[in-house]
């Protein structure tokens, strides 16, 4: 099952503008795992997400999806394989209704019609939203809009999931039911996010951004026990893991 | 709720609307489409004094909207917000045209007033009848209509998104309203400079989420085309639809009703 492995070697990327977004990366990321990458504001982790579904390609350093590296030529296979999960849900719903949203993708990869309900019921029933499918984006809830984007990538049965803050702007209850749909899931899912409780929840990985380069990668538990580490990425551990604001008793 | 607010909300409203389950609403949108632009094409055909012969067409939007269940109140509202338009256009000829055409009860009528009020019908007449049929037809149905009528797929396409992103983009605009006018304290002194930075900033915005949208629609494997799922199905009853209206526009273009009322109205008199 070689194809649900990420691997990334000597990663550079710098803006039109000159500004060093990425330098120096390299990870593997390998078939079921699940992997936090976090890091302050600027540190490069959105960037990194674009170049693992080809919108940007490697200046310096490659890529590799599967057995592949990641070239122009091979970028509508990468897609199929990499599923991107986009931050603003509203950029992701572009069709008149749940249903043609999810059926979008598979009808791009010509999917036959009869076919079509077997992967768009299948996407929306998977994240509990069967019953929006005829609703349009527009008039859904943040967590109803954010379960739907899921599902028009599960529809399109990818490897690998890559999601940028799936938990932002979400409600504590829609939040609670992302992370644990998430937890159901199988593929090999690399995600972006500040939300640090989270990450502990989902990820037994986290590689830490910092300035562009990683700064930290290893076991989620041990890098939220490393204070300097955070400190000095301008992160904090997550409230799970702070002491009680009531008794001060560590967590 | 402020301007820009309430004109939102009644988008959503007509969203709704279009979403009801009335005969007229099930009915293929093609069939709705050919009399409609039949409709309007006989509307502004007519000569630039006509205006008893425009009233008989309010049929189809009046009877369009009783059928569809949309309320009459909430046409006239969309047709008087854009109604500024209209007299912007019109409002000159009763000033340039001065040359007296009719007597109304001893009031003198000049051809520039004849012509605004016919103006003024045409835009009720056709901005009506376009609020109407996106109510019983909804948006996306209106351009799969299109697309199967061969219209080019780049304009359908286009409709379709612009549809969808008039609500994200009307969000961010009552937001960067609110948050300017929350900082105005009431005084209206805002200036178009602080007018044209906040569209400046919008048209940024716009521009950016449009990048974030295509590169959402080509990882999704987008190559220009939309692919719809939704069966359109010509049957008999678009067929009666489509050819009783065409039919009864065509006829009142050619004969004009309410003068031929009029005629039989004397000969029974006389």
């Amino acid at each position: 099952m070689s194809h649900h492995i990420v691997e990334i070697e000597s990663l550079a990327y710098r803006y039109p503008d000159g500004t060093r977004a990425l330098s120096e990366i390299s990870f593997r990321v390998t078939h079921g795992e699940s992997v936090a990458v976090i890091g302050a504001n600027g540190a490069g982790k959105s960037t990194l997400l674009l170049h693992l579904n080809g919108y940007l390609t490697p200046q310096q350093g490659q890529v590799r999806i599967g057995d592949f590296p990641l070239t122009r030529q091979n970028i509508p296979d990468i897609r199929k394989t990499v599923g991107m999960v986009f931050q603003d849900p509203d950029d992701q719903l572009f069709m008149p209704t749940v249903y043609d949203d999810v059926a979008f993708g598979p009808l791009n990869l010509g999917v036959p019609p009869e076919e079509l309900d077997l992967h768009v019921l299948g996407a929306l029933s998977r994240v509990g939203a069967l019953e929006l499918k005829d609703r349009p984006p527009h008039h859904l809830s943040g967590g109803e809009k954010r379960a739907v984007a899921i599902a028009t990538v599960l529809s399109m049965s990818p490897s690998i999931l890559v999601m940028d803050e799936p938990s932002s702007n979400l409600d504590p209850g829609a939040r609670r039911r992302l992370i644990k749909l998430l937890q159901t899931f199988e593929h090999t899912r690399i995600i972006a996010t500040h939300d640090l409780d989270m990450a502990l929840e989902l990820c037994e990985r986290t590689i830490v951004l910092h300035r562009g380069r990683v700064r930290a990668d290893g076991p989620t538990r041990d890098i939220f026990l490393d204070d300097a580490l955070l400190h000095e990425c301008r992160l904090e551990k997550p409230f799970c893991m702070q002491g009680c604001p009531v008794c001060g008793r560590q967590g | 709720m402020s301007g820009i607010d309430r004109i939102f909300s009644d988008f959503g409203r007509l969203d709704r609307l279009a979403r009801q389950q009335t005969p007229v609403h099930r009915l293929d949108p093609r069939a709705k489409l050919i009399p409609t632009a039949i409709f309007l094409f006989c509307v502004v055909s007519f000569g630039k004094y006509e205006v008893a012969a425009l009233l008989p067409f309010f049929i189809y939007p009046v009877a369009l909207a009783a059928l569809g269940r949309i309320p009459l109140s909430y046409v006239g509202g969309r047709v008087l917000a854009v109604a500024p338009f209209a007299v912007m256009v019109g409002i000159f000829n009763p000033l340039l045209d001065r040359e007296i055409m009719l007597q109304l009860g001893g009031v003198a009528i000049s051809g520039g007033w004849v012509s605004f009020v016919s103006i003024l019908l045409r835009f009720c007449l056709t901005i009506g009848t376009a609020v109407v049929l996106i109510g019983v037809t909804s948006f996306d149905g209106l351009c799969l209509g299109l697309q199967r009528l061969a219209v080019p797929r780049v304009f359908t396409v286009q409709l379709l998104v612009l549809y969808r992103y008039i609500f994200v983009l009307g969000d961010e605009a009552v937001r960067l309203v609110r948050a300017r006018s929350l900082r105005t304290f009431g005084r209206r002194g805002l200036g178009l400079r602080n007018y044209g930075s906040m569209v400046g900033h919008l048209l940024i915005r716009t521009l950016e989420r449009a990048r974030r949208i295509h590169l959402a629609m080509r990882c999704r494997g987008f190559t220009g085309e939309i692919h719809s799922t939704r069966q359109l199905r010509f049957g008999r009853p678009e067929v009666v639809f489509a050819a009783g209206w065409t039919m009864a526009f065509i006829a009142l273009r050619q004969w004009n009703l309410p003068l031929l009322l009029e005629q039989a109205l004397k000969r029974i008199g006389q």
